[in-house]
């Protein structure tokens, strides 16, 4: 296949941005992503210079909005069910628990879910990663979570992507996570990784988080015990919901 | 503790699930009762933001937190004070919905707001205050704490049908962001 990708900088040009930024970083900000964080092009005008104004949370903010069995049908949560035939890929799992602040079950709260196919592509108009699209797969899930603030979606496992952030540009897999806490404030978007993958230290999206431990918090985890027989692979990824800077240390 | 997990960005492709028909509408935009509140999400050049995602949190006009089901498959009766919007090619956003109220006495009612974009690495919180006299804005902690020309970046303007307000993510005009430290 010809290379038409456009100049740009290298992998190594953004490699050496995320080392010297992790070099540099002194431990304060918490376990979040830099929002100023320039190996992630896209950033760079699309990030507040100034810091954000503590405030109180008041009224609204002290709550969350409400989901109900009326909002989702519980066969949403399985990606390989939406369409006649099954779709290709390594089918699998995902299951995990959502707790608040407090250690808390986040109960009956929304989970929305979308991720690219098993080859990498997006059912999406703006997606022009020259990979199949499957007739088959949407990959697009919602569930709400149960008594114990379980979450359990059946999905295929998505594909590394090519992206434009400069020459030779991959992300790693993930999955596309939406989630909703006890109050406004937890309210969280994010992505969940898989262990091992090779693309992981080169992602400047994941390096955006200078802390070692909110990057491993976005690892899920093979867990044989959620491996079905004959059938699928299993990951566990538990998810912890809290205000963007509340104090926190590390277990 | 358990560390919290942390935020990352929405990307470019969340209209593949978050956006849905009636997520602006929290109420009919036919409902005599209803206001539209819109506005752009502009970027740090004053570009406008076409991949942005705005959720919406709010009382109803009595100042209740109605905790009601059914913001994705409404029902056309039930306000549920919860909505989301995606901008559009021109970063445009607009929200059908109804006038929040105080959450108590004499307090400034505002909408909640949460923003998502691609770019942006982990959600933005603000406030949309309903506007007012300044004295009666001066009301509010926030409000008051913040020198004139960043308060006003909190505060909606009247517009035809209701309200206008642009969410500015970087610049002069920067809108204020919020910290929820508790």
């Amino acid at each position: 296949m010809p290379d038409t990708a456009p100049p740009g900088d290298t992998q190594a040009t953004i490699s050496a941005e995320i080392a010297a930024i992790a070099a540099a970083y002194d431990g304060r900000s918490g376990p979040g992503p830099l929002l100023d964080y320039p190996p992630y092009r896209s950033s760079g005008l699309r990030h507040p210079a100034l810091p954000p104004v503590a405030v109180d949370p008041d009224g609204v903010e002290l709550t969350a909005p409400v989901f109900g069995p009326q909002d989702v049908d519980p066969g949403e949560a399985d990606l390989t069910a939406q369409h006649p035939g099954e779709p290709i890929g390594e089918r699998m799992v995902v299951t995990g628990r959502i707790t608040d602040a407090s250690g808390r079950p986040v109960t009956g709260q929304l989970v929305e879910l979308w991720q690219a196919n098993a080859a990498g592509r997006y059912a999406h108009g703006r997606d022009r990663h020259p990979a199949p699209l499957d007739p088959n797969f949407t990959g697009t899930g919602r569930c709400l979570t149960d008594v114990e603030g379980r979450y359990r979606f059946v999905t295929v496992k998505p594909g590394p992507y090519p992206w434009r952030n400069h020459r030779n540009a991959w992300r790693p897999a993930h999955l596309h996570f939406s989630l909703f806490g006890t109050d406004f404030t937890e309210r969280l978007i994010t992505q969940m990784y898989f262990p091992g993958d090779p693309l992981l230290p080169l992602d400047p999206i994941y390096q955006s988080i200078p802390d070692s431990a909110g990057r491993e918090a976005l690892l899920a985890a093979y867990d044989h015990s959620v491996t079905s027989p004959e059938w699928a692979t299993g990951y566990r990824w538990d998810i912890v919901l809290t205000g963007p800077r509340r104090t926190w240390t590390e277990s | 503790m358990s560390v919290p997990t942390p935020g990352q960005t929405a990307g470019p492709f969340f209209g593949l699930s978050l956006p849905y028909g009636a997520g602006p509408e929290l109420v009919p935009p036919g409902d005599p009762r209803a206001v539209r509140l819109h506005g752009r999400v502009l970027d740090g050049a004053g570009d406008p933001v076409p991949d942005a995602l705005l959720e919406l949190w709010q009382p109803d006009p009595s100042g209740a937190v109605v905790q009601q089901a059914g913001s994705l498959h409404r029902d056309g009766w039930t306000f549920t004070g919860w909505g989301r919007a995606a901008t559009d090619a021109a970063g445009q956003w607009s929200f059908s919905t109804l006038a929040p109220g105080p959450v108590r006495p004499g307090a400034v009612p505002f909408f909640a707001l949460t923003v998502f974009a691609r770019g942006l690495l982990d959600r933005l919180w603000t406030r949309i205050y309903l506007p007012g006299s300044a004295d009666a804005l001066a009301a509010d902690p926030l409000l008051a704490a913040l020198p004139p020309e960043r308060s006003r970046t909190l505060v909606a303007v009247v517009a035809p049908g209701g309200f206008a307000h642009d969410i500015v993510l970087q610049g002069p005009d920067e809108t204020v962001f919020l910290d929820t430290r508790r």
